[in-house]
Parts: C-alpha cells; structure tokens; sequence
C-alpha cells in the first residue's frame, strides 16, 4: 500500500480535550470528533488534572467509536494508530496513550507516538499541502506560547518562547480577574468587540528586543490599572489587553519570518481561533508578502486530525514507535541547531 | 472461552490469559511504577507463551479498582480498547475481591485492605462460601486506625491481607485476633482475575464497555475542597 492512502487514527487526550480521528494519506480528514470537558472544568477556573484524567478514561473508547463510524470504517481498515506522548498532563495523557497501544497491539499495526506540539504545527499541512519552507510557525494556546521554524518535515528550529506565562495563560487570568469566566480566550474576544483597544495603552513588553514573549507583566498592569480605576468599562479593558497580546505576537511573528526568510507564515493552537490576531495576521503576512496561513478555528484548538496527520510524517520519517512507550508530559519539541 | 486478565490497581501490574483449563500464561512486575509502559509489551509476551493470537480472546476482564487512580486508568483504558477492537465483552472484579480469593480457605472473617495513600486504606469484609468468597460489606475508604477499632469491636478471628495491612501494620499490632496474610499474597494478581472472571463468564454475566469504570472511593481533591468552600462561612 502506498503511503498516500495509509490510515492513520488518531487520539488525543493531553489536556481537557477526548479526541479521535481517521485521517488518509496525512492530509484526508475522513473525520474528526472531539469531546470537550470545558463544562467539567469551568467552574474550578482551570482544568483540573484528576477530573480531566477521570473524563477521558469514559470517554476514550465512545469518541474512538464514533470516529470510526464517521468515518465508515471498521477497525480492520486501519493502518496505525497515533496518540500523543506528550507534552501535557501525565494522568490525561496516559488514558490516549494505552488505548492506543492496546488498539494497535489487538489490530496487529504500527503505533506512532506524536508530540503534541509537532502535532500542531501539522495542522497548518493538514489544511495548507502548499506551504513551502522555510515556514515559521507562531504557536500560541494556554500551555505555550512559541515561534518555530520548520526547515523541513520533522526538522525544527525553536526561535523564541515565552519566558513566563503562555499567552492563552494570560486570557484565562485575565479573564478571570474580570469576572468573565472560563475559558479566558473567546471570553475577552466577545467581551472586547464593543470596547476600544486603544482606551488603555498596556505595555508591550520586550516588543523591541528579540523573538521571546513575556506576559505576566501585563497581567499585572491589568489588574493595577483596574484596582486604580475601578468605574473603567470591563469592554474597555478586554480590549485594549487584548490588543497588546496580539501587538506583541504579531509583530514577533514578522520579525521572526524576516530574520529567517521564511516563505511563509502560519499559526495554531487555539489562541490562534482569537478574532483580532487572525485580522492582524492576515493584514501582516499581506504587507510583507508572506504566504500566510491561518487554521479553521476547529483546527487550532487540540483534536485528533493533526495527530494522525502528524503521525503520518512522523510514520515516513522514522517508522513505528514501541509499544513500551510511555507518556512524557514534559516531551519538547526535538529541535535541530 | 479464553480470557485476557488486566490487573493494574496497586504497585503491581499484571496480565494473564486462561480459560476452562486454568491460567494459561502470566506475567506481573511489582517495581518501576511503568504500568503504561509495562502492560501493552506484557500482553504481547503472554500470548507469545501460550501460543495464542489475541484474537482468540473471547472476554475481557479487568481489575476495576479501587486502588491507585492511575494505574487504574491505565489497565481500564487497555481493557476496554482490547474489548473494543475485538468486538469482545468485559467482566469488572475489584482488586479487593482478587485479593480474597487466593486467601478463601479459611473459616476467619476475610479482611482485604489496599493502600489508599495518605494514611487510608480501601478495604471490605469477605467470608468463605463454596467455590470462593462472599463480600459482606461495601469496599470503603478509611483510617487503618477505623479498620483496626472495627476489627477489634467484632471481636473474631481475622484474616487481614493486603499491601494496605503491610504498609499500616503497627495499627494492627495488638490486635490478638488479626493475622497478616504474607507479602507473597499482599497484591491483587491478575491470575485470580481470570479465575473469578471465568466463574463469572460461565453464568453469561457479562458487561458492556461503557459500563466498565473504575471504583475510585474518592472524589478528585478539587471536587472536595470545592464543597468545603461552598459551606464555609
Ligand atoms: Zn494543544
């Protein structure tokens, strides 16, 4: 069989996302389910690791099935089997990584192990075939914030990262300190289209210098800033944070393309579904003539597309994983020079 | 009908395949705490022993706890995938009857008793019946100190096994009437599992995947501490 038609199903269960995926070839989504918990978690303010691991445990095999199903395949017509390793959280993750390997080892096929944030520089390929490289990549959820170069597949540069919290990090706080619950991200984007980002000037911190990020500063300006003006319009606030966040990435992001003369531009993760920064994205990647790529906003949030997709190139370039594989829920992204 | 056992509650971790003829083939590690690790190779090289394809299996039996949240979560997610891909049904046991059963021979009250962390115990009350054992209460969580004044108040002879009467032995130390079964027989094994399970899988008494769940005995720490603040002043 030739690796273009090789299906591979996917599973991810790092966070607070149960997801499975049949995907052909690499890039033919045949389907894709994901289950969110974010009700299970709202309440605490954060995902909380016990009842993320306790969700996904009941939910793995149904969202597997019903992949499946969408798929109109049955479990013989699958190739491999791919699951995220890493990183994340240890309990979450270990639920994806033994269903997985029990499939695989039960259905006598490959497993592929897939690191999550591979993963989601994938699903930049998974919508977009044509990227070229040199490709930079600005990765941005609530568990990291970075710049990557991708040179070719499986071959990384990490050019800048956060020093402090990730950006959706500073959503989630921020959000929280404004009363607009969880989850912090699509809370400020509604909250901040009926204010005026320029209402406020927050800081941009390290805007000038390099390609790291640094956000709790500007946390911490939002909530001094709000302690002193206590009758400031919430909208007011929402968006002229939200406006610094998306300054700083967008402008880190050019600079980043420019320094390694990138042919093009994409982001993921699921800051990367915010109204503002794919505005400013697309208007940045068009002045500085980049082909610019910007996910479906239910490919920047975690699911199992991008793991089967991922698993694919990673199938190519290094073949099965073992099945004595274990979860790493501090696994980098491998990273070259 | 062969049957695969998975058997991951306590710092032991095991697998076994077996049927009408007895436990075919087994393997456990009671070291290294890599269940996720351990447990999809040690299926592999259980059936290789046996010279069985894990397409053979016509049941899928699984330690559902209570016991370590992890390790649980592991051999409940391999089981029922295993089950799954195989179009297979499922038998649960708890890790306290697997404890009792290998322990059945005797006319004294059964008391299995697992390590719960944090000075608990998970434990339950059996007594012999013939063919095996009888639960005579819940499997609960407590204090090896609310087992030890229990025990002391049924005033019988008792029969106490587990990791759980190991790790909390000197509670039991002047109990005149308790008696430690030995470390050899201190983990649920996953041996027993598909014994019981086969007892079981001959009365047709099976489950469906979905019903399969671990037994935590515990609600998540944020879930408790949430409920402290709500009735906090
Ligand atoms: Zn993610």
């Amino acid at each position: 069989m030739s690796d273009a038609e090789l299906i591979i199903l996917g599973i991810e269960t790092s966070c607070d996302e149960t997801a499975a995926a049949c995907v052909r070839g690499g890039t033919d989504v045949l389907s894709s389910v994901v289950s969110s918990q974010v009700d299970l978690h709202a309440r605490f303010g954060g995902v909380v690791p016990e009842i993320a691991s306790r969700a996904h445990n009941e939910l793995i095999i149904p969202v597997t099935a019903r992949a499946l199903v969408e798929a109109g395949l049955d479990g013989s017509r699958i190739d491999a089997v791919a699951a995220t390793t890493g990183p994340g959280l240890i309990g979450a993750l270990l639920v994806g990584v033994s269903a997985a390997k029990a499939l695989a080892l039960t259905w006598d096929v490959p497993f592929i192990s897939v690191n999550h944030l591979e993963a989601h520089l994938y699903a930049a390929f998974l919508e977009d075939p044509e990227l070229t490289f040199p490709l930079v990549v600005l990765l941005v959820s609530g568990g990291h914030t970075m710049l990557v170069c991708m040179e070719g597949h499986g071959s990384y540069r990490l050019l800048g990262s956060t020093l402090d919290d990730a950006a959706g990090e500073a959503f989630d706080k921020v959000a929280r300190f404004l009363g607009l619950g969880y989850p912090g991200g699509p809370a400020i984007d509604h909250e901040a289209l009926s204010g005026d980002p320029e209402a406020i000037a927050f800081p941009r911190s390290m805007m000038d210098q390099g390609l790291d990020f640094s956000f709790s500063g500007l946390k911490t300006s939002v909530v001094n800033y709000v302690r002193k003006h206590p009758e400031v319009s919430t909208a007011d606030v929402a968006a002229s944070f939200q406006a610094a966040v998306v300054d700083v990435l967008v402008t880190k992001a050019r600079r980043a393309a420019a320094e390694v003369g990138a042919t093009a531009l994409a982001i993921g993760g699921g800051v990367a579904a915010n109204s503002l920064l794919r505005e400013q994205f697309l208007g940045a990647c068009a002045t500085d003539g980049l082909h610019g790529f910007l996910p479906s906003r239910s490919m920047c949030t975690d699911n199992a597309a991008m793991i089967a997709s991922a698993g694919w190139y990673e199938y190519r370039l290094h073949g099965a994983s073992s099945l004595a594989t274990g979860a790493n829920p501090n696994l980098r992204l491998s990273t070259i020079g | 009908m062969l049957i695969l056992g998975i058997e991951t509650a306590t710092v032991q971790a095991g697998c076994a395949i077996g049927g009408h003829e007895g436990v075919l083939a087994s393997a456990h590690s009671a070291k290294g705490k890599r269940h996720a690790e351990n447990l999809t190779p040690a299926i592999a090289f259980i059936c290789e022993q046996a010279q069985i394809e894990l397409s053979e299996i016509g049941l899928v039996a699984v330690d559902i706890g209570p016991g370590l949240f992890t390790g649980l979560r592991v051999g409940v997610a391999t089981a029922k995938a295993v089950a799954f891909a195989l179009r297979v049904p499922m038998i649960g046991v708890s890790s306290l009857d697997l404890l009792a059963f290998p322990v059945r021979f005797t006319p004294r009250l059964i008391v299995a008793a697992i390590d719960a962390r944090r000075n608990e115990l998970y434990y339950a009350l059996y007594r012999q019946v013939p063919g095996g054992v009888q639960r005579i209460s819940e499997p609960t969580v407590g204090s090896a100190d609310d087992l030890a004044s229990e025990l002391l108040a049924l005033s019988e002879e008792v029969l106490l096994v587990g990791d759980g009467a190991h790790r909390y032995r000197e509670a039991f130390d002047g109990l005149t009437k308790v008696e430690i079964v030995d470390q050899g027989n201190s983990f649920p094994s996953a041996a027993s599992l598909v014994q019981l399970a086969h007892a079981q899988a001959l009365r047709e008494d099976f489950q469906q995947i979905d019903s399969i769940q671990p037994m935590y005995l515990r609600r998540p720490d944020a879930e408790i501490n949430w409920a402290t603040r709500d009735s906090a002043p």
